[in-house]
């Protein structure tokens, strides 16, 4: 079989899509595909470039990893820019000199910003904002300065004057028009967003147009503004609007349009039938789309027909829900109004500073557009309106006016029709979305992973919500959050019974709310909870039965019954003479040592009953446990920070030391990992920890649940420029909210995730202290602290509770079944195969 | 020629009731043999001795088990991979074909006594 071949040239947003949905089908076979990369990485998430500055790396934005294509088997030219297209003999050839044939070409060029031709605009200290390259000169250029502006007030120019902030800059932005955000707000939503962002402490100037950028004394630059106006400023970030990248196009002759843009019909062909054009390179029915929602819809139109499907591009919804700077804004549809017998109603809260204002048809049945600043809370329940062309309720004002009984009448996903688009990024409807809940996915998060709705930018996640529990309440099927048979109740509800009715032990537990004898779920669960607030000893007479054998013994069983020993290593800190000590009692006992991920030393294949006496040695050298058994803090991982690393701003070992200090000991749903790096290159990997803590020139930025493992969750920032005291108290408010609140085995991704209302929320309840609980939090955490005792020292030095680790308890006999063999110098557990040889010699 | 084996059924004296902890398994060695003994003060029987082997895991390790009630019945999960062996007869609730021997089992006096073929 001959393929067809695929050439794309340009590797954005746009063009991985088209990539990625390529691989995706069972056509793909059909094709050999190549692409053109002009930059020298392969695709990243663009739309939160500005998150660059807040700790993200160039990795944590990728989309299209080298490898992944590799596995796709697409061909990627990375830093080889496509310089000609030879449309006659269907050859492009390459900047590095390549010349390839193709059957059909795909144009995803993208844009570049527009800079406008003011006398001065090239000096050195100007700049775009557009890939992270621009970001990396901006932000060495911040360095020395102290006033940044921006040139325009668009969406974008606001990140950009946000991101000027983050770098510790006097912030400005400059806007020709009399308005921010123009093309997305309405007179009173712009005037309300500019009040906003100026209490920020950005500096907004409105109808203002620079006229000449000159050099002062001192090497900062001067703008002179039309009317005798100037402002000085360390640097200039051109955020003007995008203008299509179009010349490749245009010198092999495809027609464009009168003012740029490469014209596709509604297939996303071109002038030449073989030649696609998709994302903002394309001008469809005179119009650029500058967002990524409707580049991504080019991009599958492309892939459909290519397979051989029909498929149209009619043209795409221009509603934004987005937060700038902290200022919640959405803008849906027509915005203005402009279209004929439109009516409007308008709701203003000068005091809390929001506004809300739809434009509906003259009789107040469709709607038509909706502005929304301060509060868009309300931005679902509109654009299902307007997307689906619905009836308005009777009283439409009731939409955006505050609910004076507490019930919003939000859209019920009853009312939606089955093509009603939930997920915009990755084209989920709410059919697909029934179609997988009966397909057999039970909750949000398997519905996620089968549809990858609210996996893009997560802004249809509360809807995505209401519709799979409509569809699971339909069903019949109610979730059942019942701890296990033997308790009708959550664990966070057992939690609050426990607290409050100062229940110690399971029995009572048992006798007082649950039923049966209890089972290996609810027992670890009320071991654990007890531990949580009363922090006894777990060999203590009635919790001992209720512990996994892990805690129980407090080791790790391992797969031949053995058990691996960890000490603490706060921090990953350790001296020569306890490392020494170490080695010393891993010889003795012959003990497999490894080091482990979390900075720590693992010591496998102690015997049940010479673990009293390896934790003799170990606590006499100063040791103490690690929990590495328990559902409790493990490990606190550190970069050496300023102490040592010439880019360290902070020392980050200190505050590991700290932080696993403080929480060595404390009970939890799962287990609990840590991380402090001592600068934004982040080599402790803060960002995949629970609680993560990245130091900055100002203090500590703390992240909150992540985890790495079968499901890794990137963490999610949560609070800036922290002093110690502060990030210590958050941690304590978070991790104790968590400890309350979350199920049986629930780590802090999953929490969250679940958490209504998501980070935001959690932000209210810790920094706000919206449920007047954080003294309560606080206090409960101290009384962890101040409880704590290493359990393994309480232990040896109790007879009773070190006749617990006899192997036998009528003889002192080995357990000659546990068999080693030697591999690379240390033993490890004999495989069945080779306990058989070893039985019987040949 | 056949061999005959002759065995003879005892009670044998294990240990102390203080060796037993309540609620939990221990293990004791008799006859060679591995044996989990299961203390329950509130259930009756009060005592239950299962063969220590875990056939799943092969690994001695059930006396270390957490003891789970699954549907009104006694069972002992085991440490590695959690299947449960039910305490009076020893059968594997997830595997069919799996069932641990049991012993007979119980106090006289302090003494823990099992009945053991040797």
């Amino acid at each position: 079989m001959v393929k067809q071949k695929i050439v794309v040239i340009g590797n954005g947003m746009v063009g991985h899509h088209f990539l990625e949905q390529l691989a995706n089908r069972p056509e793909r076979e059909l094709f050999d595909v190549l692409v053109f990369c002009a930059e020298p990485r392969p695709a990243y998430d663009r739309v939160h470039l500005s998150e660059y500055f807040g700790g993200r790396t160039a990795d944590d934005l990728a989309m299209g990893k080298v490898e992944q294509y590799r596995d796709w088997g697409y061909d990627l030219r990375l830093n080889d820019a496509a310089v000609g297209i030879d449309r006659e003999n269907k050859i492009v050839t390459s900047a590095s000199g390549a010349s390839v044939a193709y059957d059909h070409l795909i144009l995803a060029t993208g844009s570049y910003p527009f800079v406008p031709p003011i006398p001065g605009h090239q000096h050195e200290k100007c700049f775009v904002y557009r890939t992270l390259e621009d970001l990396d000169k901006i932000q060495a250029a911040a360095k020395d300065g102290k006033v940044g502006v921006v040139v325009g007030g668009g969406l974008l120019g606001l990140e950009a004057a946000n991101a000027l902030k983050q770098l510790g800059l006097e912030a400005h932005v400059v806007e020709f028009a009399p308005g921010l955000m123009s093309v997305q707000l309405d007179e009173g939503g712009s005037k309300l967003l500019r009040e906003k962002i100026e209490e920020l402490g950005v500096t907004v100037h409105t109808s203002t147009a620079t006229e000449l950028i000159e050099e002062v004394d001192g090497g900062r630059l001067r703008m002179n503004f039309k009317g005798d106006k100037s402002l000085d400023t360390d640097l200039i970030v051109f955020s003007a609007g995008i203008r299509p990248e179009d010349s490749l196009a245009k010198s092999a002759g495809i027609e464009l349009g009168e003012r740029g843009g490469i014209v596709v019909d509604n297939t996303c062909r071109t002038s030449d039938k073989n030649i696609f054009a998709i994302g903002e390179c394309a001008l469809f029915n005179n119009f650029i789309y500058g967002l990524v929602a409707p580049g991504y819809t080019m991009a599958r139109t492309a892939v459909s027909l290519l397979c051989g499907e029909a498929a149209e591009f009619n043209g795409a919804d221009m509603s934004t829900k987005l937060k700038l700077l902290g200022v919640e804004v959405g803008s849906i549809g027509d915005a203005h109004g402009r279209a004929e017998g439109s009516a409007a109603i308008t709701f203003v809260d000068e005091q809390t500073g929001v506004y809300k204002r739809m434009i509906t048809d003259r009789e107040g049945k469709k709607l038509r557009g909706a502005v929304l600043v301060g509060d868009t809370g309300d931005y679902d329940t509109l654009l299902q309106y307007h997307l689906n062309d619905m009836d308005l309720p009777e009283h439409p004002e009731q939409l955006i006016l505050p609910a004076l009984d507490g019930a919003a009448p939000a859209l019920g996903a009853d009312a939606l029709p089955d093509t009603a688009t939930i997920c915009s990024c990755h084209n989920v409807s709410k059919g697909d979305i029934v179609g997988a809940v009966q397909g057999g996915c039970c909750s949000v998060g398997e519905v996620k992973d089968c549809t990858k709705a609210a996996t893009g930018c997560g802004g249809c996640s509360a809807l995505l919500k209401n519709v799979v529990d409509a569809e699971l309440a339909a069903l019949g099927m109610e979730v059942n959050n019942d701890l296990c048979p033997h308790f009708p109740y959550t664990r966070q509800e057992i939690f609050h019974m426990v607290q409050v009715e100062e229940i110690k032990t399971f029995d009572e537990l048992l006798h007082k709310h649950g039923s049966g004898k209890g089972c290996e779920i609810c027992k670890p669960t009320a071991a654990s909870i007890f531990a949580s607030l009363w922090n006894e000893h777990i060999h203590e007479k009635p919790h001992v039965g209720l512990q996994d054998t892990n805690d129980t013994f407090m080791a790790n069983m391992q797969k031949n019954g053995t058990y691996s020993v960890v000490p603490r290593i706060a921090g990953g800190e350790i001296t020569p003479d306890k490392l020494i000590v170490l080695g010393q009692v891993a010889k003795k006992y012959d003990l497999y040592t490894k080091i482990t991920g979390g900075q720590r030393i693992d010591l496998f294949g102690a015997r049940l009953e010479e673990l009293p006496e390896i934790w003799r040695e170990l606590t006499d050298a100063g040791f103490e446990t690690g929990h590495a058994y328990g559902k409790s803090l493990r490990t606190v991982k550190s970069c050496v920070g300023s102490t040592w690393c010439r880019f360290g701003v902070q020392d980050s070992v200190g505050m590991a030391l700290t932080v696993e200090n403080r929480y060595k000991g404390l009970r939890s749903p799962h287990k609990i990992k840590m991380a402090v790096s001592g600068c934004t290159r982040e080599c402790a990997e803060a960002q995949s920890k629970d609680i993560g803590v990245i130091a900055t020139e100002n203090g500590w930025n703390l992240y909150v649940c992540g985890n790495g493992g079968m499901r890794p969750r990137h963490a999610d920032l949560f609070a800036t420029d922290l002093d110690d005291v502060t990030l210590i108290k958050y941690i304590d408010r978070v991790l104790m909210f968590y400890v309350r609140t979350a199920d049986k085995l629930q780590r802090t991704s999953v929490w969250l995730e679940n958490l209504e209302g998501g980070l935001d929320y959690l932000r209210e309840v810790v920094i706000e202290d919206k449920l007047g609980i954080c003294d309560e939090l606080e206090r409960q955490m101290t009384n962890v602290v101040g409880t704590y005792q290493c359990e393994w020292k309480t232990a040896i030095n109790d007879p009773e509770m070190v006749k617990r680790f006899r192997q036998f308890v009528n003889t002192d006999e080995k357990d000659e079944k546990i068999v080693f063999v030697e591999e690379r110098e240390q033993r490890r557990p004999a495989t069945q195969e080779e306990i058989v040889k070893i039985a019987e010699p040949a | 020629m056949s061999e005959v084996a002759i065995t003879r059924t005892e009670w044998l004296q294990v240990c102390k009731r203080s060796d037993l902890v309540a609620d939990s398994g221990v293990c004791a060695l008799v006859g060679g043999r591995q044996i989990a003994l299961f203390f329950l003060p509130e259930q009756e029987p009060q005592l239950y001795a299962i063969d220590n082997w875990d056939p799943i895991a092969n690994a001695g390790v059930i006396g270390r088990g957490l003891v789970a009630e699954i549907d009104g019945e006694l069972t002992v999960a085991s440490p590695l991979y959690k299947q449960h062996y039910r305490l009076t007869d020893g059968q594997c609730l997830e595997e069919e074909e799996i069932k641990l021997d049991i012993f007979p089992v119980a106090f006289e006096g302090d003494d823990v006594l099992i009945q053991f073929d040797q």
